[in-house]
């Protein structure tokens, strides 16, 4: 019980902490040193004299000590003009709340920025935003990549060594590449929300946890840069996805497709809040691809049965969304809702020239798509050996009986 | 903290450009260079050689040899290099992408160990 309690603190303050440590004492690794240092302290005096009443100004004042140590451990064996230097900025630095520090929330945010620099590989910046912001050890980072532990800790000492070694500023970029990276950090919790809403193996038990986590990182980044219309409509396209997640599932674990999902099972407080921050992302009139797919998933969760789906605004989002995102997934997603808005013959004509192309092949959901498409229109030969070629490419084990059983369906 | 801009490019595209060209080429890096040293970064650089003057040599059980050309065949090559001196990546990567070589070729941005650290 306590122990749960404890770990959900850990988990609620790291990222704060952590980021405050970063910037009093400039070093990423010692800091993360610290305060693990300061977690085990935690772990050990919480249980016998309970929890303090301020977990959080407990942790960084421990952690900034722990900081002071280790520098003196260290420099014992090596004598580092820069860490003697660290180190009087840390010992300097009054024990305070680190929430009355001005300035905590741009600490956070230059972590992540740090974290999704464009320097660091995509999937060490998971991987670093995750462990530092979400406070998620290194152990459930591997488990939610299905991944050995030691290839996500390597990953993680690979990151941090290239931030010390490569001096990846711990700052939020200038004006002219601000947008840039923005994109970069959006992606990252794009990223780790898909990888658990959408996942290609067989670990459902644990990837809403990181659907949990993006929403999280969603939140914090709304906070941070309220003035960002597209942080907000990537909050809103999750919370919108996210919502229809109890119904994605049937019983049998078989995916059931949008259409004849119970929508009685959809989060209506996911899908208020969800609406309610698209709308205000909106009213600042810059739009961007997270506003048009929140605005398209916002249309789906508006419907009260599946007949009531406006497809003729559906297929206008996804020509707007094609201007930001012109990839041959967007392209696809645009010629369903044309066929959905204007009969199936339209759409398949779309998708026939689509599957002259390169770069979907392999790709499951083209033949899927094609093979629903074919059904509608009633030419089910056609729409079997659709079926079947995306059977060939599907991996997701849900996704795979849905197909399974629609084409069996078809006799 | 101090990096190495390496410049990479296709060396036979920059060797068999119009002489005119080629003096914009030179120019546009003499104004790069003087931005560097204006703004106080510049601590060394250079242009190479092509490739075709390279040498290329190792030592093994105690045996020279000495081969022609590069160590590697790649498409692009090292055709010159700044060092400079900046506060941090960001900095340098700023630098890095306002160099001509960046507009045709590429840029690696090299960390150089500090000295004055352990």
């Amino acid at each position: 019980m306590l122990d749960r309690l404890i770990d959900e603190v850990f988990r609620r303050e790291s990222g704060r902490v952590l980021a405050a440590l970063i910037r009093t004492c400039g070093d990423f690794e010692l800091a993360e040193d610290a305060l693990q240092e300061a977690c085990a302290r935690a772990a050990s005096r919480w249980p016998k004299d309970g929890l303090p009443e301020r977990p959080g100004a407990w942790l960084t004042t421990v952690a900034r000590r722990c900081a002071v140590d280790l520098v003196r451990r260290r420099r014992s064996s090596t004598l580092a003009v820069s860490e003697l230097a660290s180190e009087t900025a840390v010992a300097a630095e009054p024990e305070e709340d680190p929430a009355a520090i001005s300035g905590v929330e741009d600490d956070r945010l230059r972590l992540l920025f740090t974290c999704c620099h464009p320097a660091l590989a995509q999937p060490a910046q998971v991987a670093l935003a995750l462990r530092t912001l979400c406070g998620l050890s290194t152990r459930e980072i591997a488990r939610a990549f299905v991944e050995p532990e030691s290839t996500a800790a390597q990953r993680l000492v690979r990151a941090k060594r290239k931030i010390r070694d490569a001096a990846i500023p711990y700052e939020i970029p200038r004006p002219d590449v601000f947008p840039q990276r923005l994109e970069a950090v959006l992606s990252v919790v794009y990223l780790v929300f898909n990888e658990g809403y959408a996942s290609t193996e067989q670990q459902g038990l644990l990837r809403p946890d990181l659907c949990a986590e993006a929403i999280r990182l969603g939140r914090l980044l709304v906070e941070l840069l309220p003035q960002e219309p597209e942080a907000r409509g990537l909050l809103a396209l999750m919370l919108l996805h996210d919502a229809r997640r109890e119904a994605r599932l049937g019983p049998d674990g078989v995916l059931v497709p949008l259409e004849e999902q119970d929508r009685t099972r959809w989060d209506a407080a996911a899908i208020g809040e969800g609406t309610a921050l698209l709308d205000e992302a909106v009213a600042s009139r810059r739009p961007g691809p997270y506003q048009l797919q929140a605005a398209v998933a916002a249309l789906h969760a508006g419907a009260p049965r599946a007949e009531d789906t406006d497809w003729q605004q559906i297929a206008v989002l996804y020509g707007a969304l094609l201007r930001f995102l012109p990839t041959p997934v967007v392209e696809l997603n645009a010629a369903v809702a044309l066929a959905m808005a204007e009969g199936p013959e339209q759409g398949l004509a779309w998708m026939d020239l689509l599957s002259t192309r390169e770069e979907l092949s392999g790709y499951h959901l083209l033949p899927a798509a094609r093979a629903d498409l074919l059904r509608r229109a009633g030419r089910l030969s056609e729409a079997r050996a659709a079926y079947a070629a995306a059977l060939a490419l599907v991996r997701n084990p849900a996704e795979r009986r849905y197909l399974e059983r629609r084409l069996l369906s078809l006799g | 903290m101090q990096y190495m801009l390496l410049i990479y490019g296709d060396e036979r595209v920059w060797t068999k450009l119009p002489p005119g060209q080629l003096n914009s080429m030179y120019a546009d890096y003499m104004k790069y260079s003087q931005a560097l040293v204006d703004a106080g970064v510049m601590r060394g650089g250079s242009e190479l050689k092509p490739t075709s003057a390279a040498t290329t040599v190792r030592v093994r059980n105690g045996k020279v040899t000495t081969v022609d050309g590069p160590f590697a065949e790649t498409k692009e090559q090292l055709g010159g290099y700044y060092v400079i001196e900046v506060p941090n990546l960001e900095k340098a990567l700023e630098w890095a992408a306002k160099c001509p070589g960046a507009l045709t070729g590429s840029m690696e941005v090299r960390p150089l160990p500090d000295r004055t650290k352990s």
